[in-house]
């Protein structure tokens, strides 16, 4: 099992919303796709799911409704809002940019010490 | 959803929040069950990755992004609670609190509306006063200059920055429809009411081509007069009304309430329309003027193109406008001498509050200490110091505003008797309102009063050693919070310490000053203005026959002793300075000293009961031709002639020099010397500027001035009987003495002479009143503040008081020890307040006439009444400290 490692700082947020952009979703789905999806190299601590969850809400990113699971229950759904989706996509090109800026440098360093 | 949604539907998102986790943790069990785990296995394993529900439905509820206002609530829903749960306690506060911001808002109210509130007219601060200016003139003692009527209209025609509107003040006797009556009349430029930005009620505004010689004769109404001489009846327009015999007719009703410079006037004219000489003389300077800032421009503009209209004309007319230019200011509202009275007033009611502030502070104190423990409960239950602070400054706020609505209440009926108690009529009365500026001082002087008095309690909030205090049981007192204690009485003494000694040095004042001679005998004195027949105003001779035909008349009225004919008479407003100089070597005008002068007929030192200390006063023989004689007082007697005798001395009065009191450099011959008379009023006179006074024969008047002195002339009578009886009579025998059938002179503001004086101490005796209303507030809080707090202290120390009666200390010896501290207190905040007391009576030497500097003795009566009071508030807890049992004392450690 690889070394699990904390979530940087705002991450979160983007991955919830990513997530919820794949289909209307409820909270405990979201959780189980985390951990699959980052097939357990980030620690999503489940406590603070709910929070950023609400927060997202909050803020107008995400909306959600009441609805039956195959199950019969009844369940919250979050969707992605017009306004979350803009948001996904600047988030998501500005992690991108962040993610070449970091790798770029790290090349050069690596070239430098050759 | 906005957050005032999301707290409405508090209830139904907590259940919604409660369903979501509870969905989340079944969910994560039944997979767990499915992986082959037993049920409780699950569930236990489910929470722990969760975590703690109620930690988690807590950090959903702060990222809401409500939590603050939902804290507010329940802070504001427990402060209410805790309020109830103690009526005795929130009354006390709330009452005090409800005094102290009424009182002051009441104060806030007639300043807003009497110093703060603009002009009423629309866009005020265009508005701009023009005057006139040259450097010789003193304007400390004459006021403002205003402008000679061509200047004002040359000015008027080329100003590019102002449109400029004049206005001329007069009077005349409106002769039909009614009985004749004395009018308040403003003759006025036809732009007056649109540069004012003033719509005319009904009709019209005057036209321009009605504002000229020998336009047809038009009138505007005031409100009021319309409303009291033709009952607000719309058919005024239109009918025509007698002005000193001639027919005007109505074309405009003013609206109600307008004002011209603080007076209602009673009817306008056109100004251009009067033809009299002193409008066609650019040496006279009759003409007030008011303009508006045309669009885009600046005062600083108008100021340099009235100073280049000035020189302009100064060099076009030498003799008359050399040396002379035009001032421009900001037009603002003319209150008078009531601004630093009523600053006063809100400072004393401010001593007031905070009195009630510290009152409270210290109610709220004692029961902080008794709520450690609770407060110490919650930190150790996980609130923050700052969370506390925000609780208890919740719950002072909530009584600060409580106060304050009650206050605004009080305020509601407080200022309308305040503003009809004022002496004499407050200027702006009518602006006196609340408003949203009122509410609004309201709101933040009980917000501030609530912050104040809740924040001693607030910082005491426990953050450490907390275990001790929760052990303790919140029965022993620190050392800290008895020392916050006694400097609250220490402050509430000394506040009341200044009110007392305010209230002592007025009180003085007003002894000292109604026992001073006003220098006149003012009882049996009727003074009333008059105005003659406009017939006989036509001609000198007829002026002269008509003034001697109204003595005449007079005298024979029953009851009537004797009778005078006199321009201004003494404490009332109203004066004429001039310069004077006991050489023919006068010097320029500004810079001689000013003396009182006074026109009277023969028989006035007699009517007001003047003694005659040394060579004679006037007679019949003192008329024009014979040589001017002039009967000075005591005063001027000092200050021209030192120790020389006086009588037949001359004095050189430029203003009144020459047969037409305008070429020449003759002297005026001294005849007698008389006592002084208060002219300024009793308490005002000591401090006035001017005091001197002299008198010249009415009979002596030019010609050319006669008109003028005579629309200025007062009858004054002495009576044998209660003067206000001979009125009616008096008033009879006088308007038929010269016009037709039916008579056409008035009599108008009647009064008596001792009325006069007693007003003239009416600021005093208000001020008095009201310092002493606040003084005895300041003296009654206080001791409600010195009893509860002791009461609190000797209950804090039952204990000890317990152990020091079982070691054989008796109940004498128990209220020593509580007197003694108290006393303690007492002479501390008297020593503090004496200091303040002293800089508060500079203040009061300042800005309330006749008050002079502070005497000990006014201390010496005043700090006994507080400190006998403060003891007696303090006996009550010291009798039943004295009377604890000491076993049960002993017991409840």
């Amino acid at each position: 099992m690889p070394e699990k490692s904390d979530l940087p700082q705002g991450t979160l947020d983007l991955l919830i919303l990513k997530i919820v952009a794949l289909g209307a979703v409820h909270g405990y789905a979201i959780a189980q796709r985390l951990e699959q999806v980052s097939r357990g190299v980030v620690q999503v601590p489940q406590g603070s799911l709910y929070p950023a969850l609400h927060r997202l809400e909050n803020r107008g990113l995400l909306a959600a409704d009441w609805k039956e699971t195959e199950s019969g229950r009844e369940a919250k759904f979050y969707h992605l809002t017009r306004k979350g989706r803009t948001q996904l996509e600047t988030e998501a090109a500005s992690w991108q940019r962040l993610i070449e800026a970091v790798g770029v440098v790290l090349k050069l360093s690596e070239g430098g010490a050759e | 959803m906005t957050w005032w949604r999301r707290l409405l539907r508090r209830r139904k998102m907590e259940d919604q929040l409660e369903k979501e986790l509870r969905f989340h943790l079944d969910q994560h069990a039944s997979e767990l069950i499915a992986q082959g785990r037993s049920p409780a296995e699950a569930r236990r394993q489910a929470r722990l990755a969760l975590g703690g529900p109620e930690q988690v439905k807590e950090n959903c509820r702060d990222a809401r992004g409500t939590r603050w206002l939902e804290d507010l609530l329940q802070d504001f829903r427990y402060a209410i609670r805790m309020l109830r749960k103690q009526p005795g306690f929130a009354a006390v506060a709330l009452l005090t609190l409800a005094l102290g911001t009424g009182a002051t808002t009441v104060m806030f109210t007639v300043i807003n509306g009497v110093l703060l509130k603009p002009l009423p007219y629309p866009e005020p601060d265009r508005l701009v006063a023009v005057h006139g200016h040259t450097d010789s003139w003193n304007t400390a003692a004459y006021g403002e200059q205003h402008v000679a009527y061509l200047d004002f209209l040359d000015c008027q025609r080329q100003s590019r920055s102002l449109a400029m509107a004049g206005f001329l003040y007069n009077s005349a006797i409106i002769g039909e429809p009614g009985d004749p009556e004395y009018a308040d009349l403003r003759e006025i430029s036809s732009n007056l009411f649109s540069v004012l930005g003033i719509s005319i009620l009904r009709g019209r505004a005057f036209l321009p081509e009605e504002d000229r010689a020998g336009a047809a004769p038009v009138i505007i109404l005031g409100h009021s007069f319309w409303q009291r001489r033709f009952f607000g009846n719309p058919s005024a327009l239109g009918k025509s009304v007698i002005l000193d015999d001639k027919s005007y007719t109505v074309v405009g009703i003013a609206p109600a309430g307008f004002r011209l410079d603080g007076e209602e006037p009673d009817v306008f004219t056109p100004l251009g329309q009067n033809t009299a000489g002193f409008l066609r003389n650019r040496m006279a300077h009759p003409t007030g003027v008011i303009a508006r800032l045309r669009p885009g421009m600046k005062l600083a503009e108008a100021q340099s193109e009235l100073a280049l209209m000035g020189r302009q004309l100064a060099q076009q007319y030498t003799d008359s406008n050399a040396g002379r230019s035009f001032l421009a200011e900001a037009l603002r509202p003319d209150v008078g001498d009531v601004r630093s009275t009523l600053w006063l007033l809100l400072g004393a009611v401010g001593l007031v509050l905070l009195i009630a502030c510290v009152n409270v502070a210290s109610l709220l104190l004692a029961r902080a200490v008794s709520r450690d423990r609770e407060l110490a409960m919650r930190v150790a239950l996980g609130a923050s110091r700052g969370r506390l602070i925000r609780q208890c400054l919740t719950e002072s706020a909530v009584l600060g505003l409580s106060g304050g609505v009650l206050g605004v209440l009080a305020a509601n009926m407080g200022f309308r008797p305040f503003v009809q108690f004022w002496p004499g009529t407050l200027p702006r009365a009518d602006e006196v309102q609340l408003d949203w500026h009122v509410l609004l001082f309201a709101l933040i002087a009980s917000l501030v009063t609530g912050v104040l008095f809740g924040l001693a309690p607030a910082l005491r909030a426990p953050v450490r050693g907390v275990e001790q205090t929760l052990r303790a049981g919140g029965r022993t007192l620190t050392g800290s919070s008895r020392r916050l204690h006694s400097s609250f009485v220490i402050s509430e003494i000394a506040l009341a310490v200044v009110l007392l000694v305010a209230a002592g040095m007025l009180g003085r004042t007003l002894l000292r000053l109604s026992s001073l001679n006003p220098g006149v005998n003012v009882r049996n004195v009727l003074v009333t203005r008059m105005a003659l027949s406009p017939v006989a105003l036509s001609n000198p001779a007829g002026i002269r026959s008509a003034w001697q035909d109204v003595l005449d008349r007079g005298r024979r009225v029953p009851g009537v002793e004797s009778i005078a004919a006199v321009d201004t008479f003494p404490m009332r407003q109203g004066e004429n300075q001039l310069g004077y100089w006991n050489t023919p070597a006068v010097p320029p005008e500004n810079q001689l000293p000013l003396a009182l002068a006074t026109s009277v007929t023969p028989d006035y030192l007699s009517v007001m009961g003047i003694p005659l200390l040394k060579g004679r006063f006037f007679d019949d023989h003192d008329r024009q031709g014979n040589e001017p004689v002039i009967v000075i007082d005591e005063v001027l007697a000092q200050h021209a002639f030192g120790n020389e005798e006086p009588v037949g001395k001359r004095l050189w009065v430029p203003g009144m020099s020459g047969p037409n009191w305008s070429e020449g450099n003759d002297p005026l011959r001294v005849a007698g010397v008389v006592g002084h008379v208060r002219h300024w009023g009793l308490a005002r006179d000591d401090q006035a500027q001017v005091r001197a006074q002299f008198y010249y024969p009415f009979a002596q008047v030019p010609d050319s001035a006669l008109r003028r002195w005579s629309e200025l002339m007062s009858v004054a009578v002495r009576t044998n009987i209660p003067p206000l009886n001979v009125v009616d009579s008096l008033r009879h025998e006088l308007r038929g003495a010269t016009g037709g059938a039916s008579g056409d002179q008035a009599l108008y503001q009647v009064r008596t002479l001792e009325q006069l004086a007693s007003d003239s101490l009416a600021r005093q005796r208000f001020l008095l009143l009201l310092f002493g209303v606040f003084a005895g507030l300041a003296l009654l809080l206080a001791c409600i503040g010195i009893y509860g707090v002791l009461a609190y202290l000797t209950g804090q120390r039952v204990p000890e008081i317990g152990v020091r009666m079982a070691l054989g200390a008796t109940a004498r010896d128990v209220i020593r020890l509580v007197l003694r501290q108290s006393l303690g207190m007492i002479f501390a905040g008297v020593a503090v307040g004496i200091l303040a007391a002293l800089a508060t009576g500079r203040l009061l030497m300042h800005t309330v006439d006749g008050v002079q500097s502070t005497e000990l003795f006014t201390f010496v009566i005043m700090i006994p009444i507080l400190v006998v009071a403060a003891l007696l508030a303090s006996f009550g807890p010291a009798r039943r400290a004295s009377r604890i049992d000491p076993m049960s004392a002993l017991r409840q450690e």
